[in-house]
């Protein structure tokens, strides 16, 4: 048992602080990620409900491609067409290859998984808002980015928050997917631990025990978004 | 068909032209000299794919029945445990549960020597138990929670109509609450049948050698980095066209729901 | 007047900037899975090693400021193809396979490749001592090709795994009955803690074409330059003693052979 307590310990040599260092990579890189698959998600959004429809189908392709391929192929299809493209962006102007730091590329990868998801959930979140809603802000002359501002982006805030919480935890789970491809985030940290020190149980515990804390912390706090998001609508309680 | 027919439009025409020259510059332009000494392997790795997903989804689902229910009806004492299994399936990764189960148990093997002698030896020496032991217990914490709420939302009615007929108890289940609480969650169960499927390729690293995993031992021995993931992708998009096609043929057999 | 006094101090700015440049840094891309004795990572997360201290030797003879770059083992050749990293020194043996693809420099060290099993037990390294055994070998490297050439047909399973760590691993759960690697890699396992279960049982026969001609450092092909100087540093420090200094420090016996 102090066996085990040394291992997880925070100052070397045990390995505690390495598993935390890992575990604040994977929470940067799920957070980029949700926030970059949220602003897709918008865009996508609105051009599958208001676009033209080449947007619309093009944005069909693009989420159905994304849910049906597992995220480990477009993890590495993503990385490797990423990278190319800018390194040859900075060789077309004239500078050596960008050197780009993992987070980044965890980031860029996840986010256009996320995106896919985003674009549905918003879109579904959207058309949920009472269409009375809408048409009373247009028949008062609204403009179009008022209306967004005051009216759609509130509403469809309610509506959107078990979607999005449950996108959130995809996110932070698929951060772990990036220890397949080398990217150093929690469960990396752990396999390298566990394979330094052969206590695979004691490490893959601890990092399934943090991945758990991470959920549960972050059950609360889409709970209180939602409660505050739902704020003034009629309960379903009556 | 009515897809069909929504394809025929000039622009889908236009867009389905421009995919089908896309397709026809790879494979003139793209490199496909491994595709032959690959084939018999690739077509192993598929079938191991497939073979994977219907076993963990007869197995889960068996499993994600009982969870359900117990999560729905079922005294504290049996309710609470299911709950806890469900959240803690959901709260952890997949990658981190399949290595917990094969290294982590591996890594205690050698300090009971007596299960070298027993008969499941040869089953704990591969790989693919370990595989379907995982993929199942993820596929049932997740289709607990789904069939939680199907059960839950099967109109009450239709329960005490079938006790006041005096139909038994395994009779009501049978008969009435589990077939439609199963109707009512296939759409999501459609949806969670894909996930699983994009949840296979992680077994690849403990050593299972599934389609991605033939995809990785391509670029490894050759090198070449797009073609064999392209191809991976599209076998991927195939395998689920077909699962949302079938998904979309079973729900439209059944009766109509009322709602 | 002043105009040409302006030019020329742009100018000659431009060239020492341009000068200033060539001494980038280069990034020597190792495997980011833990491979001891050669490479590991502490508690506190950098890398130490026999291979990372050499690499260091290498770079301070060459007159090069090198940077340790992690990167994932079976996407390391890519890397250095898409110049992520600039070098890859992670145990990579030289062949001709692997030459089509990347340029090599003179090998730093030269080992035989192993065959480990469990304690006690009676195989031997040749196709008929692992008949009907299960062989665990790593992915991508030369031991997979070898073992894939040799003991293919014999074998009851070959067992292909992402990391060295998870072949030993599964031979000390007794999952696989042997494991074909690197014989300085297999001594420090069988040394350390859980080797106690494992013995060596002997080099397989050599094949130069599959096994390669030592570990070299890998370059870009047509990245001359690199390899010219990353030779100079090798020459340098096998020269002055550097080299045995460093082996001495992890292992018992030198590991370059002419």
């Amino acid at each position: 048992m102090e066996q085990t307590l040394e291992l997880l310990s925070l100052s070397p040599p045990g390995w505690g602080a390495n598993l935390l260092r890992g575990l604040a990579a994977s929470i940067q890189i799920a957070l980029g990620a949700f926030g970059f698959g949220l602003i897709i998600g918008f865009f996508g959004a609105m051009g599958k409900l208001y676009g033209s429809p080449w947007v619309r189908d093009l944005l069909e392709v693009y989420t159905t491609v994304v849910r049906a391929v597992p995220e480990l192929v477009l993890i590495l299809i993503l990385y490797y067409v990423g990278t190319d493209l800018i390194n040859q962006a900075a060789g077309a102007l004239g500078r050596g290859p960008v050197e780009i730091s993992g987070i980044a590329a965890g980031i860029w990868v996840l986010g256009i998984v996320q995106g896919a998801y985003a674009t549905e959930i918003l879109r579904g979140a959207i058309r949920a808002i009472p269409p009375g809603q809408t048409e009373a802000a247009r028949a008062y002359g609204m403009p179009r980015g008022l209306m967004a501002r005051r009216v759609t982006i509130p509403a469809m805030t309610a509506f959107a928050i078990p979607g999005l919480a449950n996108l959130w935890l995809i996110a932070t789970k698929d951060t772990a997917l990036l220890a397949v491809v080398g990217f150093s985030e929690l469960t990396l940290e752990t396999r390298q631990a566990a394979q330094t020190t052969r206590a695979y149980f004691t490490f893959f515990l601890a990092a399934g025990f943090l991945y758990l804390m991470v959920t549960l912390f972050s059950g609360v706090i889409f709970g209180r978004i939602e409660k505050w998001a739902r704020r003034g609508q009629p309960s379903h309680r009556g | 068909m009515q897809m069909i027919r929504a394809m025929l439009i000039p622009r889908r025409l236009i867009m389905l032209g421009l995919f089908a020259a896309f397709v026809v510059w790879c494979a003139v332009t793209l490199d496909w000299s491994w595709l032959p000494r690959y084939a018999p392997l690739a077509l192993q790795g598929l079938w191991l794919t497939i073979w994977l997903l219907v076993v963990t989804l007869v197995l889960g689902f068996t499993l994600a029945v009982p969870l359900g229910l117990a999560q729905a009806i079922g005294p504290w004492y049996l309710a609470a445990p299911a709950r806890a299994f469900c959240t803690v399936i959901r709260g952890t990764p997949l990658l981190l549960q399949i290595w917990l189960l094969y290294y982590g148990l591996g890594s205690l093997f050698p300090q009971f020597p007596w299960i070298r002698n027993s008969d499941l030896w040869p089953y704990l020496r591969q790989a693919w138990p370990y595989a379907v032991l995982s993929l199942t217990l993820s596929y049932a914490g997740y289709e607990g929670e789904v069939m939680r709420g199907a059960f839950a939302s099967v109109q009450k009615g239709q329960i005490e109509a079938a006790r006041a007929f005096g139909m038994p108890r395994h009779k009501i289940f049978f008969r009435v609450w589990l077939p439609q609480a199963i109707r009512g969650a296939l759409p999501t169960l459609g949806g969670e049948t894909i996930l699983q499927l994009k949840a296979t390729p992680l077994v690849a690293t403990i050593t299972i050698v599934e389609l991605y995993a033939v995809a990785g031992r391509v670029r490894q021995d050759t090198f070449i980095i797009y073609e064999p993931l392209l191809l991976l992708a599209a076998a991927y998009l195939v395998i689920a066209g077909v699962i949302t096609l079938g998904f979309r043929w079973i729900e439209g057999r059944g009766p109509r729901m009322s709602r | 007047m002043n105009l040409k006094t302006t030019l020329a101090a742009g100018a000659a700015t431009l060239a020492f900037m341009t000068g200033a440049a060539m001494a980038e840094t280069v990034k020597i891309g190792i495997a980011a899975e833990p491979y001891p004795p050669f490479a590991r990572p502490d508690s506190a997360g950098n890398w130490t090693g026999w291979e990372v201290e050499i690499a260091g030797a290498i770079c301070a003879a060459a007159e090069l400021e090198c940077v340790i770059t992690p990167t994932a083992w079976d996407g390391i050749i890519p890397s250095l193809m898409g110049e992520q990293i600039d070098a890859i020194m992670a145990s990579m043996s030289i062949t001709e396979d692997r030459a089509k693809q990347i340029d090599f420099s003179d090998y730093y060290y030269k080992t035989p490749a192993v065959i480990v099993t469990a304690a006690g037990s009676d195989i031997e390294p040749t196709p008929e001592g692992l008949t009907g055994k299960i062989l665990g070998v790593q992915a991508s490297t030369t031991h997979q090709a070898y073992a894939q050439k040799y003991f293919g047909d014999v074998v009851a399973e070959l067992r292909v795994y992402q990391t060295q760590d998870e072949a030993n691993q599964d031979l000390y759960s007794g999952r696989i009955d042997a494991v074909q690697a690197d014989s300085i890699a297999m001594a420090d396992f069988v040394e350390s803690d859980i080797g106690d279960c494992c013995t060596i049982v002997g080099a397989v026969k050599d094949d130069p074409a599959i096994l390669g001609q030592g570990v070299g450092a890998g370059v870009r092909k047509g990245d001359d330059a690199l390899r010219e100087k990353l030779n100079e540093g090798i020459a340098k420090i096998l020269a002055d003693g550097t080299h045995d200094e460093i082996t001495a420090k992890y292992f018992s016996a030198p590991i370059y052979q002419k």
